[in-house]
C-alpha cells in the first residue's frame, strides 16, 4: 500500500497537537483538542484507502482496479457528522459552565478533594499548605469565580458534618 | 422473521421522534415511550424465541448483499442482549415517570427527557444488532451522545462538572475505537465483522495484536476495566436516580458485549488471554476495595459495577465455550441486579433524603417494603444461593476450575473473596440504613462507619417525600424479573450455553454471514 507521506506527516501533526491540547485544563483548549484528534482520525480513515485513482463512478472501460476506494469517503463522512455534533454540544457545555461559574477551567472532582484531605494519617498543617500537589496552586490562582466559592462551602458543609465523627476519634489518638 | 430485525431500532427511534413532536404534552410523551419500549420487549422477546428455534437471523440493509451493504446480525446472544435491555429500558422509563409524575418533573425536563431516553435505547439496540465494525461505532455514538445530554441533564453546577470528565473519557475512547477501525480496515480491507475474522488471520501476529490492543483499550474504557475505569465512580452517581440506573445497567454491558465479539470472533486467538485474566483480577479487587471504602450508596454502588465488570471479563478471558457461554448468564444476571440496586437506592433517596449511610437510619420501620426492594437485590449480587448471582459465579468458577492453569485458580479465589466484599459493603448498608433506629444516627459510633469517605452532598439532607406507587411499582418488577432469573434458570442457562457454544471460534458466525453474501 502507498501512501502519501504530506497526509502522514498532517495527521502526525494534528495528533501531537490535539492530544496536546486535550491534556490541557481549559475546557476551550480541550474542545480545541478535540478537533484536531478528530480531524486526524478522519485523515488516517482517508489514508487507508490506498493507492488514490479516478472517482468511483461505474464506466465502461474503466476497470475497478484503477478507481479510489469510496468506502473510506463514507466512513469519513460519517465521522465528521458525528464530531461535528458533539463539539457542537461540548460548546453548549463550555458556554453553561461559563454561565454558572465564570469560569472555563475543569476543577478538580470534589470527591478527590475529600479523599485527599480524608486520610486516617493525622495531618501537620505545615505539609497540609505545601502538600497541595500537582494542580492544585494552578487551579486555586486559576479559579476565582462563584464554582470555586461553591465548592468551598460544599467542602465545609462536608467538614463539619464529618467534624462530630473525626474529632471523636483525632481525641481518641491525642489520648 | 427478518423484517422484525431493524424494527427493534426503528421503534425506539420514531417514538423519539414522535415525543419530540408532542413536547409540550408530558403525558402523550408518557405513553409514547412506554408503547415504543413495549413494541420493543416484543419485538424482542419475538426474536430470542425465532433465534433458538430458527438459528440466527441476518438482514441486509437496503437489499445490498454481503460484504457491500451493511449488515444487521441477531445471533443468541444479540437477542438474549435485546431483551435484557429492551426489559430494563421499559422498568426503568415506568420508575422515571412514577418520578417525573410526582416531582412536577423538576428532575428530569420531560420535553427533552423521553426523546433523549429513547435515543439511548436506539443506540444501545443498534450497537447489540451491528453486523459491521463501523455500525457498532455507530451504535456506541447514538448512545453515548445520548448519555451526555441524560447526564447532565438540568445542568446543575455537579452535573456540568462531572458531565464534562464523562465526555472526554468517553470521546478519547471513541476516537481509539475509530482509529482501529480505520487501521483494521487499511490492514484487511473491510469493516464488515465476518470478512475481517476469515481476514484477520492471514495478518503477522504482532500487526494482530497492536489492531487487538487498540480495540480492546477502546472498548475496555466503555465497559470501566480497570486502570480505565476511574471515570465512572465520579460521573454516574451526580446523575438523576433513573438515569443512573440504566447507566450502570446497560452503558457498561454494551462495552462488555463488544470485548465478547472481539475476542470470540475478531480476534479468537489466545494470545492476550492472559493479560485479560490480569485485567479482570484487578478490576474485581479494585473495584471492591473502593465499594468498601464509600458511605454515599450511589457511589458504593457504582464501585461495585467496576468490580462486577471483572467476573464478565474473567468469563470472556477463558477462551472456552463454557467461560463465554458463563460469561453471557453473568452479563445478563448483573445488568438487571445492579439497575434494581440503583432504582432501589433512588427509593432510598425519596423516602430517607440521602444517600449517605451515616446520615440514614431507620428505614426498616419506616418503610418496609424499599428495605425488602433492597435486600433482595443485595443478596443476589453478593452472591448467596440460590439467586442468580449465585449461579453466575459458580459457573464462572467451574469454567475457570476446567481450564485450570494456576492464574484460574488464583482468580476463583479471587473472585470468592470479592463476592464476599460486595456483600460485606452492601450488607453495611444494610445494617445503618435499614436496621439501625433512627434515633441513633446523631453521634453513633461503629468501627464500621470509620475511614470512610463522604460525597461532599451526602452530608445535606433533604426533605423527604412520600414515594409514588409507580416508582414502588417498577423497582418491584426489577425485583421480580431479578427472583425470575433464578426460577427460570434452567432454560436461561441454556440459552446461554448455547450462545456460548455459537461463539466459540469465528467459524459459525462467519457462515451464517457469508451465507447470505453466497
Amino acid at each position: 500500500m502507498t501512501i502519501s507521506l504530506t497526509l502522514l506527516i498532517v495527521m502526525a501533526v494534528l495528533y501531537a497537537g490535539g492530544i496536546y491540547l486535550m491534556l490541557e485544563r481549559s475546557m476551550t483548549r480541550v474542545l480545541l483538542g478535540f478537533l484536531l484528534v478528530g480531524n486526524a482520525t478522519n485523515l488516517l480513515i482517508l489514508i487507508m484507502t490506498g493507492v488514490t485513482g479516478s472517482a468511483p463512478i461505474v464506466e465502461d472501460g474503466v476497470d475497478a482496479a484503477e478507481m479510489t476506494d469510496p468506502l473510506p469517503q463514507a466512513l469519513a463522512l460519517t465521522a465528521i457528522v458525528i464530531t461535528f455534533a458533539v463539539s457542537a454540544f461540548l460548546m453548549a457545555l463550555i458556554y453553561r459552565s461559563w454561565k454558572l461559574a465564570r469560569e472555563d477551567e475543569l476543577v478538580d472532582d470534589p470527591e478527590d478533594v475529600a479523599l485527599r484531605s480524608a486520610s486516617s494519617v493525622p495531618q501537620d498543617p505545615a505539609s497540609d499548605a505545601t502538600g497541595d500537589t500537582d494542580f492544585g496552586s494552578r487551579a486555586e490562582a486559576a479559579v476565582a469565580g462563584a464554582r470555586d466559592v461553591e465548592l468551598e462551602d460544599e467542602l465545609a458543609a462536608h467538614d463539619s458534618a464529618e467534624s462530630g465523627r473525626s474529632s471523636g476519634r483525632a481525641e481518641g489518638a491525642d489520648r | 422473521m427478518t423484517p422484525l430485525v431493524p424494527a427493534a431500532v426503528l421503534i425506539p427511534l420514531l417514538g423519539a421522534a414522535v415525543t419530540l413532536l408532542v413536547g409540550h404534552r408530558p403525558r402523550m410523551q408518557r405513553i409514547v415511550a412506554l408503547v415504543a419500549l413495549s413494541a420493543v420487549v416484543v419485538t424482542s422477546v419475538v426474536l430470542l424465541v425465532a433465534v433458538d428455534a430458527g438459528g440466527p437471523l441476518v438482514m441486509e440493509a437496503g437489499g445490498w448483499a454481503v460484504p457491500f451493504g451493511i449488515v444487521l446480525v441477531v445471533d443468541r446472544l444479540s437477542a438474549l442482549m435485546l431483551v435484557v435491555s429492551s426489559v430494563v429500558l421499559l422498568a426503568v422509563l415506568v420508575f422515571s415517570a412514577g418520578q417525573g409524575i410526582a416531582d412536577g418533573d423538576d428532575e428530569t425536563p420531560v420535553s427533552i427527557y423521553y426523546p433523549t431516553y429513547l435515543i439511548l435505547g436506539t443506540g444501545v439496540f443498534a450497537a447489540f444488532i451491528a453486523g459491521d465494525l463501523f455500525n457498532l461505532y455507530v451504535g456506541f455514538e447514538i448512545l453515548l451522545v445520548a448519555s451526555y445530554v441524560l447526564l447532565t441533564l438540568g445542568g446543575t453546577g455537579p452535573r456540568i462538572r462531572a458531565g464534562i470528565t464523562y465526555i472526554i473519557v468517553s470521546l478519547v475512547s471513541s476516537m481509539l475505537f475509530l482509529s482501529s477501525i480505520a487501521m483494521i480496515y487499511g490492514a484487511v480491507g473491510t469493516v464488515n465483522i465476518a470478512q475481517i475474522s476469515e481476514r484477520m488471520a492471514e495478518l503477522p501476529v504482532d500487526v494482530q495484536i497492536v489492531l487487538h490492543v487498540m480495540l480492546l483499550t477502546g472498548f475496555g474504557i466503555k465497559a470501566a476495566v480497570f486502570p480505565l475505569s476511574f471515570w465512572l465512580p465520579d460521573s454516574y452517581p451526580s446523575a438523576p436516580a433513573p438515569v443512573t440506573a440504566v447507566f450502570a445497567g446497560l452503558l457498561t454491558k454494551v462495552g462488555v458485549y463488544a470485548i465478547l465479539r472481539t475476542e470470540t470472533i475478531i480476534f479468537p486467538g489466545p494470545e492476550l488471554n492472559p493479560a485479560l485474566l490480569v485485567v479482570a483480577l484487578l478490576t474485581m479487587v479494585v473495584g471492591v476495595l473502593g465499594a468498601v471504602a464509600q458511605a454515599d450508596i450511589k457511589r458504593l454502588l457504582s464501585f461495585t459495577l467496576v468490580s462486577h465488570i471483572g467476573y464478565m471479563i474473567l468469563g470472556v478471558a477463558l477462551g472456552s465455550a463454557a467461560g463465554t457461554s458463563a460469561a453471557i448468564y453473568y452479563v445478563v444476571h448483573h445488568i438487571i441486579v445492579q439497575t434494581t440496586l440503583f432504582l432501589a437506592a433512588g427509593l432510598i433517596e425519596r423516602a430517607g433524603g440521602s444517600t449517605s449511610i451515616s446520615r440514614l437510619g431507620g428505614m426498616l420501620a419506616a418503610s418496609p417494603v424499599i428495605g425488602v426492594l433492597f435486600f433482595v437485590p443485595a443478596l443476589n449480587l453478593g452472591g448467596i444461593p440460590p439467586f442468580s448471582g449465585f449461579i453466575g459465579k459458580l459457573a464462572l468458577f467451574e469454567a475457570s476450575a476446567e481450564q485450570g492453569s494456576p492464574l484460574a485458580y488464583v482468580l476463583i479465589g479471587a473472585g470468592a473473596l470479592v463476592s464476599l466484599l460486595t456483600l460485606y459493603s452492601l450488607m453495611r448498608v444494610w445494617n445503618m440504613v435499614f436496621w439501625r433506629p433512627a434515633k441513633d444516627v446523631e453521634g453513633y459510633e461503629s468501627s464500621s462507619l470509620r475511614h470512610m469517605s463522604e460525597a461532599p452532598g451526602g452530608a445535606t439532607l433533604t426533605d423527604a417525600r412520600t414515594t409514588p406507587r409507580l416508582m414502588v411499582a417498577a423497582t418491584a418488577g426489577m425485583v421480580a424479573v431479578s427472583v425470575a432469573l433464578t426460577v427460570f434458570a434452567g432454560p436461561l442457562f441454556a440459552v446461554s450455553a448455547r450462545a456460548g457454544e455459537d461463539l466459540e471460534g469465528p467459524r459459525f458466525y462467519v457462515e451464517i454471514v457469508q451465507g447470505r453474501g453466497g
